[in-house]
């Protein structure tokens, strides 16, 4: 069966003052339907931008090559008529921060119900009643009178369900989720997670979640993707993945992770930084900070090669590796 | 207001749990007006004052040369006017008659000033409104467009137009106007409120299109509206020059919001987007600057009402002024401290309106 979103060599520019700035390079990537899979790395590696590519919401004057089909239609290059029906109906997107990402002077009851009508083509009243719905199934009491209020009167944690329900209104196939639980407290974040396993199993939803966070990529995702200065560098079951990684970034990160570290552990912290676009190396993009690093790595960006069971790893070297802790 | 925690049932915050027993919009009205009510009076004090302070005598401004040397007649001038009062009698009488709605006299035309306001007043309120309605209209739907096509062509075209009507002088643009739609084109008449055929309508309003409408005369109102379309032309045209720049800026910021690419996200329309969530958010200051200049048009524009010929209160003040009229200089400065007020009340409960943050906190 063919996935449901499959992302082939992926490329995006993006238009700056000092000419055109590459950002994203030969990204491949799939979700299938009903799976969680996850998307992680630091921050400015292109997490989110390949959120927006999937959503036609890049910034005018970028420029993008390769493929991403969904659900068998090709998306780059569609019209605007034609991203209008992936948009909310096919793939839908939760935001990194729900204050932002709602609308501060429309109801609640406005946000949930406007697309649905566009897309299910509701009238007013099946749209609210589905709206009652979404807003139970999303755990927001009192439904009814959440139609009617406005986003500030609800607290962080309350707005992200809001915004989950809204993102769910027209029946998606694929949850883009951009960093969900950043913006909120630990305690909310464990009640968001559950939500999205949540509607996973019981709707069949598909979820990309994209973290900086590998103990949210470990305690939700099934699949996960890292993703280094705009390429990915390695790819796998997440349990392999953070158990064994294969690549010095990836056992990099976890060394450089807080929590999950025992007691006694020493946090190492990666030297340097990651390279702004436009200024990596000519090689092994992760080269100048890795303590594995060969003369060939510094040759041409290694591609990503199988390596083991359903895995992938973007190293030329291959270092044994050792997990913190 | 407050705010619901996770797991917190049945908590939507409401505006149901106010302590005390007043409405807020009361309570707010009422400060509302008892800070106008000093502002008018700090008005009366500072014209009262600046009057008295100007070189220049109201008896040489009013009386002719013959009667300037008579020694009689300027002695019962000044006692008829109170100016033979010292200043603080002359400024509490004026007081207590205001109190009672009495703005006194115009020294110049005679008649009662609040008699002259009703009837200046009207005129003006006639080329505000409309020029005020398709400014609005006209500004905010191109400050849009140029705000989403932020740096290309129409983008460019529209910011060069703006700068050109800011630059543009007031009757320059008026004369420009009038050379071309009445001289040239003979499209409409020169100035004045009606043509020299028609006498104006029974008073309602005081504004003669609807006035007439109202009693059935239809070629006076079509008479009347033909007067308004250059002077609102040109009233419009300079509002939407200074309106186009706050609402592209407006715009352009609400752009940047998350909530706009979350709309998008949503697989709305575009119109949708544009027309539900970027108008709303963008009005908020739009609505500022477009009460401003609504109360600078009501308080009049001397130059577009003198060379238009349009009996408006620009050209009451600007003639009051130069005669020192006192009690009329002091009603056009009342009533345009009440605009300015009234506008900015009204800006606030729009706001308000807008969005339900401000919702009066």
């Amino acid at each position: 069966m063919a996935p449901l979103l499959d992302v082939d060599s992926l490329a995006v520019t993006l238009p700056s003052p000092r000419g055109p700035l590459p950002i994203l390079h030969d990204v491949s990537l799939t979700v299938d339907e009903g799976e969680l899979v996850g998307i992680a790395g630091e921050s400015g590696c292109g997490k989110s931008l390949t959120a927006q590519t999937l959503l036609g919401l890049l910034p005018p004057g970028a420029a993008v090559s390769g493929s991403a089909r969904y659900a068998g239609t090709e998306l780059l290059g569609l019209d605007t008529k034609g991203w209008q029906r992936v948009r909310g109906a096919g793939i839908a997107m939760v935001f990194q921060d729900p204050s932002a990402a709602l609308h501060p002077m429309l109801t609640v009851g406005r946000q949930l119900t406007e697309h649905m009508r566009v897309h299910l083509r509701m009238d007013r009243r099946a749209a609210s009643r589905r709206a009652v719905e979404l807003l139970d199934q999303v755990r927001i009491p009192d439904p009814e009178r959440a139609l009617r209020a406005y986003p500030h009167q609800f607290s962080g944690g309350m707005r992200q369900r809001v915004a989950i329900a809204i993102a769910l209104a027209a029946q998606p196939r694929l949850l883009i989720a951009d960093e969900p639980t950043t913006a909120l407290d630990v305690t909310v974040q464990a009640g968001i997670l559950a939500l999205l396993e949540r509607l996973r199993a019981e709707t069949g939803l598909a979820v990309a979640f994209i973290t900086h966070d590998l103990g949210v990529l470990s305690a939700l995702t099934t699949r996960g993707y890292i993703f280094y200065a705009g390429r990915v560098v390695e790819t796998g079951p997440t349990g392999a993945l953070l158990t064994a990684p294969t690549h010095p970034y990836t056992a990099a990160l976890l060394g450089a992770r807080p929590h999950g570290t025992q007691t006694g552990g020493t946090l190492r912290p990666i030297p340097g930084a990651p390279p702004a676009p436009g200024e990596a190396p000519p090689g092994c993009p992760f080269q100048p900070r890795c303590g594995y690093a060969e003369p060939s790595c510094g040759d041409a960006p290694p591609p990503l090669t199988p390596a083991g069971a359903d895995r992938s790893v973007a190293c030329v070297v291959r270092p044994r590796l050792e997990v913190a802790a | 207001m407050t705010t619901v925690h996770d797991g917190e049932p049945g908590a939507v915050a409401t505006t149901a749990s106010r302590p005390r027993g007043a409405h807020p919009l009361l309570t707010f009205l009422a400060k509302r007006v008892a800070v106008t009510a000093g502002l008018l009076l700090g008005v009366t004090v500072v014209t009262f004052g600046l009057v008295n302070v100007v070189p220049g005598d109201p008896v040489t401004a009013n009386l002719s040369d013959q009667a300037l040397n008579d020694p009689a007649a300027v002695a019962a001038f000044r006692e008829k006017w109170g100016l033979d009062q010292p200043l603080w009698a002359q400024y509490l009488h004026y007081l207590g008659n205001l109190l009672h709605g009495d703005l006194g006299h115009s020294q110049q035309t005679g008649r009662a000033v609040l008699d002259d306001l009703l009837h200046y007043v009207p005129a003006t309120l006639e080329l505000a409104l409309p020029s005020m309605v398709l400014a609005l209209l006209i500004g905010t739907g191109i400050g849009m467009l140029a705000a989403v096509r932020n740096g290309r062509l129409t983008d460019q075209l529209v910011r060069v137009g703006a700068l050109l009507g800011l630059s543009t002088p007031p009757f320059w643009l008026s004369l420009v106007v009038l050379y071309v739609f009445f001289y040239q084109l003979g499209l409409a008449p020169s100035g004045g409120r009606l043509s020299t055929d028609f006498s104006p309508p029974p008073t309602v309003t005081g504004m003669y299109t609807i006035d007439a409408a109202l009693a059935g005369q239809w070629d006076v109102a079509w008479d009347a509206a033909q007067h308004l379309s250059l002077p609102v032309l040109v009233l419009t045209s300079l509002t939407v020059a200074m309106l186009v720049r706050f609402v592209r800026s407006a715009m352009l910021e609400v752009l940047q919001q998350d909530y706009i690419r979350a709309a998008y996200a949503k697989g709305l329309p575009t119109r949708v987007v544009l027309r539900r969530h970027l108008l709303r958010a963008g009005l908020v200051p739009v609505v500022t600057v477009s009460g401003l200049a609504f109360a600078s048009l009501l308080s009049g524009t001397v130059l577009v009402e003198s060379i238009f010929g349009w009996p408006g209160v620009g050209q009451y003040a600007y003639r009051s002024a130069t005669a020192l009229d006192l009690p009329a200089i002091l009603g056009v400065s009342l009533f345009v401290a009440l605009v300015y007020t009234l506008v900015n009340l009204t800006v606030d409960l729009l706001y308000g309106l807008i969005d339900p943050r401000i919702r009066l906190s």
